[in-house]
This record gives C-alpha cells, structure tokens and sequence, in this order.
C-alpha cells in the first residue's frame, strides 16, 4: 500500500528561525493520526506547509504520489485536502444550509453559479444529518454555539469529500459534553476519510487516537500509539517537563 | 412571504411612478432625473462591489468614464461626418483623426466598447490586485489613485480628448434630436429601463450562490480560498460587473447631460458616487438606488437655493450616516420594522442553548 501524504526532509524557516527541521511524515489512507507536541513545536505549521499557506525552505510534499509544490491554496483543496483552523470560521450571514452548499459546490464552474439553490442535495443532506446541526439548517451560521460551529466546519469538509483531513485543534474552549461529541463525529469521518488531527488534550487523546506522532521544536521525537508514546520518557520530559506521575495527576 | 410581496409591490410602485413621471414633470426637471437614474445604475453596482463584496471602489468615475469617453467619441464622429473631424480637435489644431478615434465611428463598435471597455479594465485590474491579495483602505486609495491618474491623463492629451472641457455640444443620439423635448422623453425611457434591467440582473445575481459566496469571501476570505475557490476570481468578476454597470451609465450620461468633462469622473464625482450609495444603505440594492437619487436630487435643490452650503451638508451627511447609520437607510428601515414586529409579538424564536465554557464545564 501506498502512502496517501508523504513528507520528506521537510525544512520551514521563519526569518532565520527554523520551525520545522528535516522532517520526514508519512500518512496511510484511512489512519486516524494524531499530531501533538508543546507549543512552537511546529504542528500547525506543518498543516499550513501542507495546505499551501506557508511555503518550505526545502523538502518535499506529495498527496497520492503527486507534488504539491508551487500550487495555490485553492488548487491544493481541489486536489484533495480540507483544513480548518483553530477559530472556526463559518459564515455567519448565511444560513447552516448555505454554508454547506457552499462548501460542497466548490467545484461548481462559474455559469453554474449563477443559478439559484433550489432543494439541498443529497451530499449537504447527509453531512448535515452527520453533524447533527439538522434542527439549524435555515438559521443564519453565526447564531451557532462555539462546538456547533466546528461540527458546521467538519462538515463543511466532509461535504467536500476531500481525500485528507487536516483538523487543528477541532476541541479547543469546548465542553466535555461538547467534546464527547466531537470525538465520536471524529470518528464517524475517520470511517472513510484520512484524518489528520493537531490537539493537545491529553484526556481527548487518550479516548480517540491510536496513533500518535509527536513533534518537537520541529523535529520529529516520538511516533506510536498512545500508550507508547505516553510511555517514553523523552516525550514526558519534553512535551510537558513532568514525570510521569504528574502527567497522570495532570490528566485525572 | 408577506414581506416579499411588499417589496414586489414597491418595486412595481416605483416603476410605474418612473415610466409616469415624463408626464408630470417639466423637460428641464426630467433631464435632471434622467440624469440621477444614470447615477443610480452605478449606484446598482456599487451596491455589489461594496456591500456584497467589501470593495470599496473609490473610482468607479474611471469606468463611468470610460463607457461616457466611448460614447462622446462615437457622437463627435457621427455629427462631423465622415471624414471631418470633431469640433475640438481642429481648434487644438489637429489635422488628421487620431487612430484611436477612428473604429469608433462605427456605432455598434462605440455601445460594444462603452461596455467592454471597462469590464476589461476592471476584470484585469481585479485579478492582479485581489490575488496580491490587496483589499479594505488599500483597495480603496488604489481605485481612488486611479481616478485621479486617469483625469490627468484625460486633462493632457488635448487633441485626443478635449481635454479639461471635455466632449460637448452633441445634437443627435442614434436618430433621436438632443434638443427635442419629445426626443428627450424617448431618451428618458431607455434610461429607466437599462436602470430596471439593472436592477433585477444584480437582484439575481446577489441571490444565486455566486452572490452567496460573494458574501462569504466578504466575510472570510481565507476560509472561502480553503474551501478550493480563487477570491481573486469571484471577486474580480464583482469588480467587473460593478465597472460594466458604471461604463453603460456613463454612456447614457453624455446625451442625457450633453457633455462629459474630466470633472464628471475624477476623484471629487467618484467619492459623490459613494455617499449616496452609503447614505441609502449598501447592503440593500434597493437602498443603493434611492440614496443616491436623494442624494443628487438634495445636491440640485442646495445648489439651487444655497450653494455654499452643499459642501457641509454633504460632509455632514456623510459622517452622520457613519455614525448612527452605518447600514443606511435602508439599514434604519429594516431596525424600525424588527422594533415593530417584536412589539406586536412576543420573541417567537427561542434563544439558541448557551454551551458552557471549558472554565465554567470544570467549575
């Protein structure tokens, strides 16, 4: 099988300060990853090398065996790979619906937007009723909660049916409830999607991921699953410069 | 649905009144409102640049006079006939038609380019500047640079287009005569209808999803460009939609006014363009037109009675709409009749559920 994203001897340098340094990733079609590390450590970094937003230094990028060095931002979603960022931004004038419909019809050409929505397609129907926003639909998108506007933001993606999923810190300033919800909406798009998720809470982690890569002042330390990486000293030492036991206390 | 049928039967109210008027006004004062609707179709455009797309076009004169310049030099040539030259030029002492001048003696060559011209300029303008990613104030003093190189421009090249005065002195307009009262009502007409056909073009346009989007990137453009759309192409094709609009406006201009100097589009006539538009409201297309006939009509009744003044209610205008309008007055409309409609009945709609913070979910 062959590797969906590769990264290699990835280097991204802001003004004589490195941020990212020989990085070498590597995603599966269908992983779930998780990429975490202290701040400054280069995860969203990464994500923006990825998408378009920050141009490397050096290295390589290839999504399904295809460069993509030198395209637009808008060109590289069109080959395959949704984002969203840390605040959510949704649209707030315009209704859940159109948000979505939006989203979905990105590969629209021009004549064909011109036309008005008539009805909700079957694609914007089903992500709908995936992030449950269903009850919302006519309502304008900014009278949406903080959680429900990243569901409308996951579904925004979902409705693309990109090949990768890039989610940077998709629980952050949520409620447990809130969280509980994500992760199994997490889930439920890992199901046919390759994920691609920055977070750094620990109890969220621990209950979603299986894989884990951790980054460090951008350079890769640590790569496994969760009980792996919370168990090498390295990542204990760096990620939150406590031992083990603490990091426990910490997370209960 | 009541709300819908209200404005369908305003927007036929104020057809008709328009399509009535040359019946109730004087030749002189109908000039006049020939001369706000030309206005008013610009003011359409704005309202799309603008309100929808967050373009604050501070030189829409340049596409007005593009359009006007395209037109005048077509009537010039046609009322010298062929082979003379306009009146202006030989007093500048040229002797023969510049190229320039000479495919627009063809009248369908003049309407195409009254229109493409523009649109061209915009369209290209558009796509170097939005994908630079240049937008708010400095978008702004851009356009508002242009407008005002482009009056020098104008100014300078004498020979070539009459320079400070301009292209005057037009009697016919494709068959009909300038100086005819009965003419002038037809010429009136076709006004109103290309500012009606304006109109409803833009209605659909805001209203489809390439108006939607045009909303969204106003509102988040990075977000818009990550979910695989170009910005700078949606939104270079609002700026060249707005410019089109301003290009056929101008063109009417020059035989409803009977010239068109450099004053008509320079930097003072082009901001003139945006206070109506602020003042009507310009997220409403509806309040776009109407500010801006108010606004010209005002500017006429000042002029008349007291012509100092003009300027410090023009400026107080402005800033007073700035600051308790922002949305116009259309903007204030649409606040009466929420206030209105939230007296008459309780809150119908129940407040979305409020999600603890993860500080307050720990508490």
């Amino acid at each position: 099988m062959s590797a969906l994203l590769e990264v290699r001897g990835l280097n991204v340098v802001f003004s004589g300060f490195p941020a990212i340094t020989d990085l070498d990733f590597t995603l599966e079609p269908g992983e779930l990853r998780f990429l975490i590390g202290p701040n400054g450590a280069g995860k969203t970094t990464l994500i923006d090398v990825i998408t378009g937003l920050t141009r490397p230094a050096s290295g390589s990028i290839t999504l399904a065996g295809q460069a993509l060095a030198g395209r637009r931002e808008f060109q590289i979603v069109r080959s395959g790979i949704g984002r969203t960022f840390q605040t959510s931004v949704v649209f707030e004038e315009l209704s859940v619906l159109d948000n979505l419909d939006l989203a979905a019809g990105f590969r629209r050409r021009i004549p064909a937007l011109l036309r008005r929505r008539h009805g909700v397609g079957d694609d914007v129907a089903s992500a709908l009723d995936m992030v449950g926003l269903g009850a919302y639909a006519n309502r304008p998108a900014g009278a949406l909660s903080h959680g429900q506007r990243q569901w409308l933001e996951i579904g925004m993606l979902v409705v693309q049916r990109p090949r990768l999923l890039l989610l940077d810190e998709p629980v952050a300033g949520m409620s447990r409830d809130e969280r509980e919800r994500t992760g199994e909406l997490l889930r439920a798009v890992a199901r046919d999607h390759t994920v691609l998720v920055v977070e750094h809470d620990m109890d969220f982690l621990r209950r979603f991921a299986s894989t884990v890569t951790v980054l460090h002042e951008g350079r890769l330390l640590r790569e496994g699953s969760v009980a792996e990486v919370r168990a090498d000293p390295r990542v204990q030492e760096v990620y939150l410069g406590r031992t083990r036991d603490e990091l426990d206390k910490e997370v209960a | 649905m009541t709300l819908t049928w209200a404005k369908r039967a305003s927007f036929v109210a104020v057809a008709a009144l328009l399509l009535a008027a040359p019946l109730l006004l004087s030749p002189f004062r109908l000039d006049l409102l020939a001369k706000y609707l030309c206005y008013a179709i610009v003011a359409v455009g704005i309202a799309l640049a603008w309100g929808r797309g967050g373009m604050l076009t501070m030189g829409q004169g340049v596409f007005f006079g593009l359009g006007g310049y395209a037109m005048g030099m077509h009537l010039k040539l046609a009322e010298a006939g062929p082979g003379q030259l306009p009146d202006f030029m030989s007093w500048s002492g040229v002797e023969e038609l510049p190229l320039l001048w000479k495919p627009f003696a063809n009248p369908v060559f003049a309407l195409v380019m009254a229109v493409v011209l523009p649109v061209t300029v915009a369209l290209l303008l558009g796509l170097l500047i939005f994908r630079q990613r240049v937008r708010g104030a400095y978008f702004a003093v851009l356009t508002q640079a242009l407008a005002a190189a482009f009056v020098i421009l104008l100014v300078g090249q004498q020979g070539l287009t009459g320079g400070t005065n301009g292209l005057t002195n037009f009697q016919f307009f494709f068959g009909l005569d300038l100086y005819d009262d009965a003419d002038r009502r037809i010429l009136y007409l076709v006004v109103v209808i290309v500012l009606g056909l304006s109109y409803l073009g833009v209605r659909q346009l805001v209203r489809s999803r390439y108006g939607l989007l045009l909303v969204a990137i106003r509102d988040g453009e990075d977000r818009v460009r990550f979910l695989g759309y170009d910005p700078a192409l949606i939104k270079a094709i609002a700026f060249a939609v707005s410019a089109g609009l301003a290009g056929i406006a101008g063109a009417l201009f020059v035989p409803v006014v009977g010239l068109l100097t450099p004053a008509n589009l320079g930097v003072i006539a082009s901001l003139e363009l945006l206070i109506g538009v602020a003042i009507g409201g310009r997220y409403s297309l509806a309040g776009a037109v109407g500010g801006t006939l108010l606004f010209t009509y005002a500017k006429t009744i000042f002029s008349e009675s007291w012509p100092d003044g003009w300027l410090y209610v023009q400026g107080a205008l402005f800033v007073a709409v700035l600051l308790w309008a922002p949305r116009g007055l259309a903007g204030l409309a649409d606040q009466l009749r929420g206030a209105v409609a939230a007296r008459r009945r309780p809150p119908a709609r129940a407040p979305l559920p409020v999600v603890p913070t993860r500080e307050e979910a720990r508490a």
